[in-house]
């Protein structure tokens, strides 16, 4: 089992660091229980429905050789066999089998994984899918934050799992972060939730799995796998609201004027909307519109001008600013650190 | 046989006036014109559709093309899936065996032939409908523009707050009109092989093509129904503000999700079944034997119908249901796999030990035996609801259907063109085309689907018009797109066979392959009468038994 | 007859699972308990219209033309007696109760089942009415005996979706 797994875990050769693969995004990859149990039963699974292939393979191509007509062939019809009951029997037991195992396997693996008990020390977060970006509330800590999920390191001497809420603010979305776990839906109406627990640190990639309108491409997730002192530091910069920076005070006020405030947050001042990603610490985040984009000062001009250049699509309309006005703007956006 | 009847082609009555020719095309109710009109109506719905596969996949080739907007894409795998499920598969599914079921049973038509045509005529204009909807208008987005909510619609992206405009109408009606139009050809096919089998042809003396059409007409009915309601249950949401997937309100997008999959699932069955129908007359004549264990394929088809009623839930695996749930679909989606081995076990035996010819119909059929087997198992593997968890919605997926639909599907189809076209022409295609279509096709399907398979293990999700690199897909995904040329070329090569073969094949007498079903005992093409006589059977073989009347089937026959 | 009525039993069944599944869950009234009267009336004359037509399909095998008229008349008044109830009924949840369609999603689910069901019943009188129509004028004579009886069928479908749809919405659902 160990040999086949590594076989397929495409894993960088000897030289990178062992643990990173070759894609950021393979199931083969796991980091977190979850996506370690799938990733056992898979072999599992992989190795019944090999040795099936193999066989019922074997045999076709051996019928293929060994029955073809002869060029010497005379034109008398073979034995004409209308079947065997024995044989139908066999057939049809030995499937039966394999479909008992295969089951047994897969409905103990979904009764380990599905709604396991929430240890104390648990981190709660509430996703909410929005068409086409990720709301994220850690509601012990009352956080409101977008698009960037942080949570800390489990190990199994000191485990500490993030349980996820899915909601969703309008159509279906789907979380999927395939070195994590599994995907789960975002269905409005219909809470569900995930956990997750990575033993390594690092950034997991991966997006919006269930088509949810034009975007739906760019939906990405990101996932940072935090240190615990590197969480605790994130979540309390996360805590406090926008600092005041009386450079920005006009970029400051073009913001709170014009529409922005009614879809985005920034938390310590009048801009209050939750239709769009809460702003109060954007430059702590990589990427802007959902990892459509870079967060660079370029790309944050492009955006604001006219968001069809990174994201054609998405919900947010170009608001017909100036240049100077853009500027101003991405100034003022640039200091919520 | 004496050919009592001169073949139209070489009549020397002068032809009648193109526009009466037409219109007795328009009119007819003859179940082998209908059949005829069926697929090749399939056909060019098959080309449009393709053209939407490649578009996607030249702008899927590399990440960050741009070749088409965010907004054109979705349009195309929504129009490409609709298409291909309810315009080409159905239509061609529909058309073979309302050619061939009557011939096959004996009869001289199909037992409602008004209805016939009407269902044909119902399911040509949903086609034409779903197709207006590109012309619809442009302007406001969304608004009368080709559909663009995925080809199973979920809500409430078809909500009218999410899908403004006419796009999702387009959809509904299109479905809703072809829907009634398979429920007629389905009831049509059911009464006609209850009631109008020849004297001597029980139930047990049917060919296995017309048991499956009968499983397969029976499914259609339990499963269109569901959709049809479904979208009159969108159309009120839509149109009287009702709020049956109004998740605002209180609805469920959910239901939507199990009516919609009550029906997709057994829709898949009623695709694949007239596959498996095709191929058990093809593997018999071919290998020189009958078909292996008879009752035993009787048995496994119906179970295969009655199981696909109760395994529909596996495509929601993510949506969030109980363990309970979960695990009952695992388990009887696992269970259908049981009589769908046996079936092909069933049709290696009957090649077992048989003088096997590999004229192009067996070639098909044998790509479609590997290419189910494969399918098969990747369908296997998803059942495991975890393993789905990871790769449902993702490119493993779409290579697992593609795999199903175009690997078992299309190819067996594909054989039972090549069978039949002698029968429903009068002459035989080209072997030489036809072996090279068959191949340039296989080398495409696999390039295309094999390597389709990996994106999905990586982690790409599906109906996404562009993807980031970096990821490990980049290089998988241009050999998809490779692989669609050659399947262009293998399906020009296949219609410029049909139609080279049609005007200049050789001459085709009633019986070309020494086959031993009753369509084969009458000229190519039949009269319109079908038989000059109705013919009297004694065993599943008829002709057999008049070709070895010292060796006849019903003495051996359980 | 029979395929269709399957097909047919199939959309309804799916009406009636959204109905059952919805029950319960409006989010606003009025709901099923404060509006729906039990139409006990209204059934009986459904319900006999069954028996109606049976007897009509009865006397036309016997070539007793007359008392095919007869019952087979008997029959559409029924029915009509039991669109109008219907008619009456939605004129009191719409205007008295303020319930529509678009209400909550037990206004949504009550409408489009009994909704459908009373479409059913409208294409039923309209094929039944045709047949009386060409009775009277004497086009219709024992030899139809068996095509009149496949119509009958769909006529009886029709009153056992009433069964179901009275047993789903005004016992189980109330």
């Amino acid at each position: 089992m160990a040999a086949l797994a590594a076989l397929l875990s495409p894993t960088a050769p000897s030289g990178a660091s062992a643990t990173q693969p070759l894609s950021p995004t393979s199931i083969f990859a796991p980091v977190s229980t979850p996506a370690d149990s799938i990733f056992e039963l898979s072999l599992f699974v992989l190795a019944v429905t090999a040795a099936i292939f193999v066989t019922v393979f074997g045999l076709l191509l051996y019928a293929v050789v060994r029955f073809r007509r002869k060029t010497n062939d005379d034109g008398t019809e073979p034995p004409q066999v209308y079947g065997s009951y024995e044989v139908e029997l066999a057939w049809t037991i030995i499937p039966v089998l394999i479909v008992v195992a295969l089951f047994l396997a897969t409905a103990r693996m979904i009764a380990s994984t599905q709604h396991p008990a929430k240890p104390r020390n648990a981190l709660d977060v509430v996703v909410i899918g929005h068409q086409y970006w990720w709301e994220y509330r850690y509601p012990a800590f009352d956080v409101v934050t977008a698009n960037e999920l942080h949570v800390p390191v489990s190990d199994a001497a000191d485990p500490a799992p993030t349980f996820l809420t899915l909601l969703s603010a309008d159509t279906d979305h789907s979380f999927w972060v395939p070195r994590l776990a599994g995907k789960t839906d975002l269905i409005p109406n219909h809470p569900n939730s995930m956990w997750i627990d990575p033993h390594e640190t690092g950034l997991y990639l991966g997006q919006c799995a269930q088509y949810c309108g034009t975007q739906h491409a760019k939906m990405l997730l990101r996932v940072y796998v935090d240190s615990r002192e590197d969480f605790d530091r994130w979540i309390e910069a996360q805590r406090r609201p926008a600092q005041a920076d009386g450079a920005v005070a006009r970029g400051r006020d073009v913001f709170e004027t014009t529409a922005c405030v009614n879809c985005h947050a920034v938390a310590g001042t009048a801009a209050g909307g939750r239709f769009g990603p809460d702003l109060t610490h954007f430059m702590s985040r990589d990427t802007i519109a959902a990892g459509a984009a870079a967060n660079t000062p370029e790309n944050l001009r492009l955006w604001i001008r006219n968001p069809d250049t990174l994201k054609p699509g998405s919900l947010m309309p170009a608001m017909n600013l100036s240049d100077a006005d853009v500027n101003a703007v991405a100034d003022y956006l640039e200091s919520l650190r | 046989m004496t050919t009592a009847s001169i073949p139209w082609m070489q009549s020397d009555v002068a032809r009648r006036p193109l526009v009466e020719r037409l219109h007795d095309w328009v009119t007819t109710v003859d179940h082998k014109r209908l059949g005829i009109l069926y697929v090749v109506y399939a056909l060019v719905l098959l080309v449009v559709a393709g053209i939407e596969a490649a578009i996607m996949r030249i702008q899927l080739m590399a990440p960050h093309n741009d070749f088409v907007s965010p907004q054109v894409f979705n349009r195309m795998f929504t129009m490409h899936g609709t298409t291909m499920i309810f315009f080409v598969a159905m239509p061609l599914v529909f058309g073979f065996a309302n050619y061939l079921v009557p011939l096959m049973i004996g009869a001289r038509d199909m037992a409602f032939p008004r209805l016939n045509a009407f269902s044909f005529w119902l399911t040509a204009f949903g086609g034409v409908l779903l197709h207006f909807s590109f012309l619809g208008g442009s302007g406001l987005y969304g608004a009368g523009t080709a559909p663009d909510v995925g080809w199973f619609a979920y809500a409430p992206l078809t909500a009218k707050t999410f899908s403004p405009g006419h796009s999702t109408d387009y959809w509904t009606l299109a479905l809703l009109v072809s829907g009634f139009g398979s429920i007629g050809t389905a009831i049509n096919i059911l009464t006609t092989i209850l009631c109008l089998r020849c004297p001597g042809m029980t139930l047990g003396r049917m060919p296995l093509f017309a048991w499956l059409s009968l499983t397969m007409a029976g499914l259609v009915i339990l499963a269109v129904s569901p959709l049809s309601a479904a979208q009159m249950m969108l159309l009120v949401d839509r149109y009287l503000g009702g709020h049956f997937f109004d998740t605002q309100a209180g609805g469920s997008a959910v239901i939507w999700m199990h009516f919609f999959w009550v029906f997709g699932h057994p829709e898949v069955y009623v695709l694949v079944i007239p596959a498996f129908a095709v191929v058990s007359e093809i593997i018999p004549v071919f290998s020189r034997k009958p078909i292996f264990g008879y009752p035993v394929m009787v048995a496994a088809t119906v179970c295969i119908g009655f199981i696909s009623m109760s395994v529909w839930a596996h495509h929601m695996f993510t949506v969030g249901m109980s363990p309970a749930a979960n695990g009952f679909f695992v388990l009887s989606t696992m269970a259908i796999a049981v009589p769908t081995g046996i079936k092909i076990f069933n049709w290696l035996a009957t090649m077992w030990g048989g003088t096997i010819q590999f004229r192009t119909p067996m070639l098909f059929c044998t790509g479609f035996l590997f290419q189910f087997l494969i399918g098969g198992l990747t369908g296997v593997m998803l059942a495991c609801a975890p393993f789905d968890w990871q790769l449902g919605g993702s490119y493993f997926l779409v290579a697992h259907f593609h795999y199903v639909i175009v690997g078992a599907i299309l190819f067996a189809l594909f054989g039972g063109f090549y069978y039949w076209f002698p029968k429903v022409s009068g002459r035989m295609c080209s072997e030489t085309l036809g072996k090279l279509h068959f191949w340039l096709f296989l080398i495409g399907f696999h390039l295309t689907f094999d390597c389709m398979h990996v994106p999905g293990i990586l982690g790409m999700p599906r109906r996404i018009y562009t993807y980031e690199p970096g990821r490990g897909w980049d290089a998988w995904n241009l050999w998809v797109t490779i692989g669609v040329v050659f399947q262009g070329l293998g399906t020009l090569v296949f219609v410029g066979n049909l139609v080279w073969s049609y005007f200049e094949g050789d001459r085709a007498g009633s019986d070309p392959w020494d086959a031993w079903t009753l369509e084969w005992s009458t000229e190519s093409p039949p009269p319109v009468y079908n038989f000059a006589a109705l013919p009297v059977v004694r065993s599943r073989r008829p002709l057999w038994d008049l070709k070895h009347p010292e060796d006849p089937d019903w003495k051996y026959e359980q | 007859m029979y395929g269709l009525i399957a097909a047919e039993a199939a959309i309804f069944t799916i009406f009636v699972v959204a109905y059952l599944f919805y029950v319960g869950k409006s989010l606003v009234g009025p709901l099923p308990n404060e509006v729906l009267h039990a139409p006990v009336f209204l059934t009986i004359c459904l319900l006999s219209s069954s028996l109606t037509i049976h007897r009509a399909v009865a006397a036309l095998r016997r070539a007793r033309m007359r008392t095919f008229e007869l019952w087979w008349a008997f029959t559409i008044a029924l029915g009509a007696v039991f669109l109008g109830g219907t008619a009456r009924e939605w004129h009191h949840l719409i205007y008295d109760q303020g319930l529509t369609i678009r209400t909550n999603l037990f206004g949504t689910s009550y409408y489009s089942l009994v909704g459908l069901h009373a479409f059913h019943v409208t294409v039923g009188l309209l094929g039944l009415l045709t047949v009386l129509l060409l009775g009277l004028g004497g086009r219709v004579g024992q030899e139809h005996t068996e095509r009149l009886d496949v119509l009958s069928l769909y006529w009886h479908f029709v009153d056992a979706v009433w069964i179901v749809v009275f047993t789903v919405v005004y016992v189980i659902g109330r």
